[in-house]
């Protein structure tokens, strides 16, 4: 009796795994990646391309960076995406990825109320811009999770010599670039978030783009296979593949092709 | 602000239309959930009868346990299997993270503790009213407990339902746990999560409108049931 229950039980967790295995036979890796590449829309666009060419299913993990890279460290994912060069440089140094590659880039733009009670749309770079927002005290939502955006807003306060550490108009939402844009937009605060998941946030009420085009603002995204050295089970062969593929001249064509409106979100990087 | 009425049309719409995608996500909530429940019932529903009939030291330490772990967080839990799955954590060789199977077992362990804490509490109940009786006739422990779970089973499905609520309604474990990985692992509630996070709101709550139908659904075909074994068999 026992038996029969086990082999039913054991025999009905498996049919759950076959029937969600079975609507993608074949290959398939585990992405992990980031919220600005999923929400903004652009893996529901290029990966069927790479999936119709190679028979390789891409199954995208949309975290911030930082929590990607610690997916990529424990050998959950095969394929990393993501954007904060100075953390995929050391994950890479520290051996726990491969040879890291230029992928594409966007840019970061600074949201916040049209009515722009600090000024900003008059800022002369991004340092500026930051200075102004601090000096006036605005609301200000920061990612406060570790992702790419969030690591290159610390680097922006930086530059504009502001300490926002206890700082009662900075509010860390501890949340991916949505829910932080909702935050914002529910606040009439500024914050700092990626072209592509602005441009696909449907939830702006009086939220507007107050400052955007200064090189300092520029975002590249990198991929990398993560070491099969440490993780024996990474599958290699496929990752490598897509590698070469999203790096490739179709990887770049499918890239560019993707566009919300009339607007392109991700450019390609051509090495 | 009509941002409510939009949501509810939008319902509408994604019902009337018979969306793939919607019914595809609807389904694998439907599946990993339902599994989650049979393992609870098997688990939970027995697990909480031992201890309402049973009388051993430190039983109502446990009691209290079971009772308190029915608030048991859904991220804790997903963050827990997450680690246990993990390629670096102790059952990392078999590759579960990801997917549907790791869904089913973060919610079983969700389940199992509401389930077993209302399954002590409605057995503990009959066991005041039959025990001189059951006693009497001499039944060991064992198989009180048999014949309780048994009597209590129309009772019971509050349990079973209760663990349906849960599991179907819980997005933290199955985050963290599934990833929440399209047209592999994204269930409704991470599905709602997601059109939040683009700021689709009205999606997001017509997306809500559905699931809320389904758990409805779901409990209306309970009681009728319920119904008819009672004219039935009563």
């Amino acid at each position: 009796m026992a038996n029969g229950v086990l082999k039913f039980l054991t025999s009905a967790v498996f049919s759950v795994t076959a029937m969600v295995s079975a609507a993608q036979a074949g290959e398939s890796i585990v992405l992990a990646s980031t919220t600005s590449t999923e929400q903004s829309g652009l893996f529901n666009f290029i990966l069927p391309i790479f999936e119709k060419s190679s028979g390789i299913a891409v199954k995208v993990v949309a975290l911030g960076t930082g929590q990607a890279l610690d997916v990529g460290k424990r050998g959950d994912a095969d394929v990393l995406l993501v954007h904060d060069r100075a953390a995929e440089d050391k994950f890479v140094a520290e051996g726990y990825g491969v040879e890291r590659k230029d992928v594409m880039y966007n840019d970061f733009v600074l949201v916040g109320p049209a009515a722009d009670a600090a000024g900003v749309k008059g800022a002369k770079d991004t340092a500026d811009a930051f200075g102004r927002i601090a000096k006036k005290g605005s609301n200000w939502v920061s990612r406060g999770d570790r992702s790419g955006t969030h690591a290159a807003e610390l680097r922006f306060w930086g530059s504009a010599g502001v300490d926002v550490k206890g700082q009662g108009w900075y509010k860390e939402a501890g949340a991916g670039m949505g829910p932080t844009l909702n935050m914002a937009a529910g606040m009439g605060a500024y914050t700092l978030a990626d072209r592509g998941t602005w441009a696909s946030f449907k939830n702006r009420q009086d939220l507007t783009i107050v400052y955007a085009g200064d090189p300092k603002l520029y975002n590249p995204y990198g991929v990398m296979l993560v070491n099969p050295a440490r993780h024996p089970h990474v599958k290699k062969a496929a990752g490598e593949k897509f590698i070469a593929w999203i790096t490739s001249p179709d990887g770049r064509r499918a890239i560019s092709a993707y566009k919300i409106g009339n607007e392109q979100l991700f450019y390609p990087l051509s090495r | 602000m009509n941002g409510l009425s939009l949501a509810f049309s939008e319902a509408f719409s994604l019902l009337a239309g018979f969306d793939h995608r919607v019914a595809e996500i609807v389904l694998l909530s439907l599946q990993v959930s339902g599994l989650a429940v049979l393992f609870g019932t098997l688990i939970g529903l027995p697990l909480g009868a031992c201890l309402g009939v049973g009388r051993f030291p430190g039983r109502q330490v446990l009691v209290v346990l079971l009772n308190g772990c029915m608030g048991l967080p859904s991220v804790v839990v997903g963050v827990v299997v997450y680690l246990i799955l993990s390629r670096s954590g102790p059952l990392g060789e078999f590759g579960l993270l990801y997917s549907a199977t790791a869904m089913v077992i973060a919610q079983t362990f969700l389940v199992v503790p509401l389930m077993a804490a209302i399954a002590r509490q409605v057995v503990e109940d009959a066991w005041r009213d039959y025990e001189e009786e059951l006693t009497a006739m001499r039944f060991r422990w064992f198989d009180s407990v048999r014949v309780l779970l048994h009597d209590c089973r129309h009772s019971l499905m509050v349990a079973v339902l209760a663990g349906l609520g849960r599991a179907m309604s819980e997005v933290g474990a199955v985050m963290i746990v599934g990833g929440n990985i399209d047209r592999s692992t994204r269930v409704m509630t991470t599905a709602i999560a997601l059109e939040t996070s683009k700021g689709d709101l009205p999606l997001a709550i017509a997306l809500g409108t559905v699931l809320l139908g389904v758990i409805l659904l779901l409990n209306a075909v309970a009681y009728v049931l319920r119904q008819w074994a009672t004219r039935r068999y009563a």
